[in-house]
């Protein structure tokens, strides 16, 4: 009965088949380690948010008199509202989180060098439409934080010689950040970019199972075709559609169960630092949920300080560090493409920093620290000496890219193993 | 199953018959271009909607501010646009310090297009003890706060009155022009503005223009 149900369903649409190829019979290394949890988790992330997302809108009115209350109504009145807020803001800072430890993982062992440039691109336009979506959402409940971040991020647009005045004001749809713009960025939060995000994301995993999954040895686990010995091989029987093309060599598991199991070890592990904050610290001290946003917006006034949440912070702090603001607005986005353009300006042949020079390592581990230092810098108050640290740690954030460009040419590497090792 | 494909001019079967490829070459850039037209003919009503609405622009008309009971060295804000607008009474001990600190702004002589050409001058108005400015600063769009009587000389030393924004600290001075070294690039902007008489002023619009 229920096999003749699944001949059914498989004669008509191909469920087991894409289910084998992308899941049961698909060639996974085996040494993956911690690093590699993140898209998983990533992912499980995405799905809270488009679930409470949906839960939100049911009561969420979009219009300048009404976000705010309609948000505290959220909170007060509805049941259970202030824990699908909650999950929902929780949900973009930890999305955040982890979308820059999946980024971090793909620089140190090398995930985005061939053939998985564009992998790493689809990667980069989930950020960047991650980026969108988390900004525009903020500006929802239409606190003071919403308002003047929005107004910060919008005259960005301005910059821009000639139609930057004119751009403005389209983007805002009023002479300033107004009703109209709160109700287009709702369209945009719930709509359109979530489409977005959702088509890149299948577009991201399409291309990841096309070239196959990197790994901390950075050692290719699918091989030319006649090229192993049948002991060389894997034993696991593997999708024909990989094995058609390729020989695959014995430092492969299938994916499910295999490393969804350890998927699912790390969310248990994801979801007691999610709980606490969710429950006992959702403001995270004002970094998640910033305390001027439980203000009302007001144009007429300007809050003390105004940052944005801390995931833009390093962008931010790049921006304030040039005192010119076009030539500002043109670092920051330039901050961005830099980690788009990695696949090209890392001209190495070793993947992984275990076989790569010792400049190699010290230079991300840099990169990583001078990143979180800017986070700092622009998510504090303007501090004199904060100017030059910032400018200086700007000059160090794209030194990362120029060093990374003149090394990897002629870089002094170790010995690549032809294995997996341990 | 027939034998004739979609094809078959090229087919081999076909050898002995002219190529001609012309019709189908002008069909394809026919249709192309014409297709072109109207996707960015359906694009217009898309993007035109972005665009401030009728009710948006009415809200956007010209306001007027009663300026008889501003004190001397007193602030008064007005909403024209959604956008704080300043009126400052400025005292002559104010007026006269604008020549003080020329040599410290990036645009003294406000050559760059902040102010309608009435109030491209040292004071940057219409009448000289009036100051009207849009209170938005220049750089990412806060708005500065007004420090007078001896506050403003924390930030920049011997100049007594000003505008400090508190976002990424950008100055102005006493006419809305903006000093060195500030993120700021450009003096506040001075919005067009009228007398209607000597109790009432009009912003939005410059005298004659409506």
């Amino acid at each position: 009965m229920w096999k003749n149900l699944l001949d059914w369903i498989e004669y008509r649409i191909p469920m087991m088949r894409v289910a084998n190829m992308h899941a049961i019979q698909y060639p996974a290394p085996r040494n993956m380690n911690l690093w590699y949890v993140f898209g998983f988790l990533a992912t499980v992330v995405l799905i809270n948010q488009i679930v409470t997302g949906v839960w939100l809108t049911m009561n969420f009115e979009p219009s300048s008199e009404r976000a705010f209350a309609s948000v505290e109504y959220i909170m007060r009145d509805i049941d259970y509202g202030w824990l699908l807020r909650y999950m929902h803001s929780t949900g973009a800072s930890a999305f955040f989180i982890v979308v820059y430890l999946h980024m971090f993982r793909g620089m140190i062992y090398g995930s985005y060098q061939k053939p998985r440039e564009l992998l790493w691109l689809f990667g980069m336009f989930i950020y960047l439409a991650l980026m969108a979506e988390a900004f525009m959402g903020y500006v929802l409940p239409w606190g003071q934080m919403s308002y003047w971040g929005a107004q910060v991020i919008v005259s960005l647009f301005g910059a821009i010689p000639g139609i930057g005045p004119d751009l403005v004001i389209w983007i805002q749809g009023d002479y300033v950040i107004s009703g109209a713009t709160l109700n287009r960025f709702f369209a945009l939060h719930v709509i359109a970019l979530p489409l977005v995000l959702v088509i890149l994301v299948f577009l991201h995993i399409v291309a990841l199972h096309e070239v196959g999954s990197n790994n901390p040895d950075g050692v290719e686990v699918k091989r030319k075709k006649g090229s192993l010995t049948e002991d060389e091989k894997t034993s696991f029987k593997m999708h024909e559609y990989y094995t058609n093309k390729y020989d695959i060599i014995d430092d492969v598991v299938p994916f499910f169960p295999h490393i969804v199991l350890k998927d699912l070890v790390a969310f248990c592990v994801f979801l007691l630092g999610f709980c606490y904050v969710l429950f006992f610290n959702p403001e995270m001290w004002g970094k998640f949920l910033e305390h001027p946003n439980f203000e009302i917006a007001n144009p007429l006034k300007t809050p003390e300080h105004i940052f944005p949440v801390w995931y833009f912070t390093p962008f931010y702090a790049i921006l304030k560090a040039v005192p010119d603001k076009l030539l500002g607005v043109t670092a920051m986005f330039a901050a961005i493409i830099m980690l788009a353009l990695l696949p090209w300006i890392d001209r190495g042949k070793v993947k992984s920093w275990r076989y790569r020079c010792g400049l190699h390592k010290w230079n991300l581990l840099v990169f990583a620290g001078v990143f979180i230092f800017l986070g700092y810098l622009g998510g504090t108050p303007q501090e004199n000496w904060k100017i030059t640290a910032s400018q200086i740690l700007t000059v160090m954030y794209f030194g990362f890219f120029g060093l990374l460009w003149l090394y990897s040419k002629n870089e002094n590497t170790k010995p690549v193993p032809a294995r997996i090792t341990k | 199953m027939s034998d004739v494909s979609v094809d078959a001019n090229h087919s081999s079967a076909a050898d002995n018959q002219p190529q001609d490829n012309t019709r189908r070459r002008f069909l394809t850039v026919a249709t192309s271009v014409v297709g072109g037209v109207g996707v960015v003919g359906a694009a217009v009503p898309f993007i035109a909607s972005w665009n401030p609405s009728a009710k948006a622009k009415a809200a956007g008309a010209d306001i007027e501010a009663d300026i008889s009971k501003i004190e001397p060295g007193q602030l008064i804000r007005v909403m024209w646009r959604s956008k704080p607008v300043w009126i400052v009474r400025r005292t002559p001990e104010v007026l006269a310090e604008l020549a003080t600190h020329e040599d410290r702004l990036k645009d003294p002589n406000s050559e760059n297009e902040q102010q309608p050409g009435f109030a491209q001058n040292r004071y940057r108005s219409l009448k000289e003890e009036y100051l009207v400015l849009v209170g938005i600063c220049t750089h990412l769009g806060c708005s500065p706060r007004y420090l007078s009587d001896g506050a403003f000389a924390e930030v920049v030393e011997g100049v007594p009155n000003g505008f400090f924004c508190p976002c990424h600290g950008s100055k102005f001075d006493m006419a809305g022009r903006v000093f060195e070294s500030v993120p700021a690039p450009l003096n506040l902007v001075v919005p067009p503005y009228y007398f209607i008489d000597d109790n009432t002023i009009l912003i939005g619009s410059e005298e004659g223009a409506a």
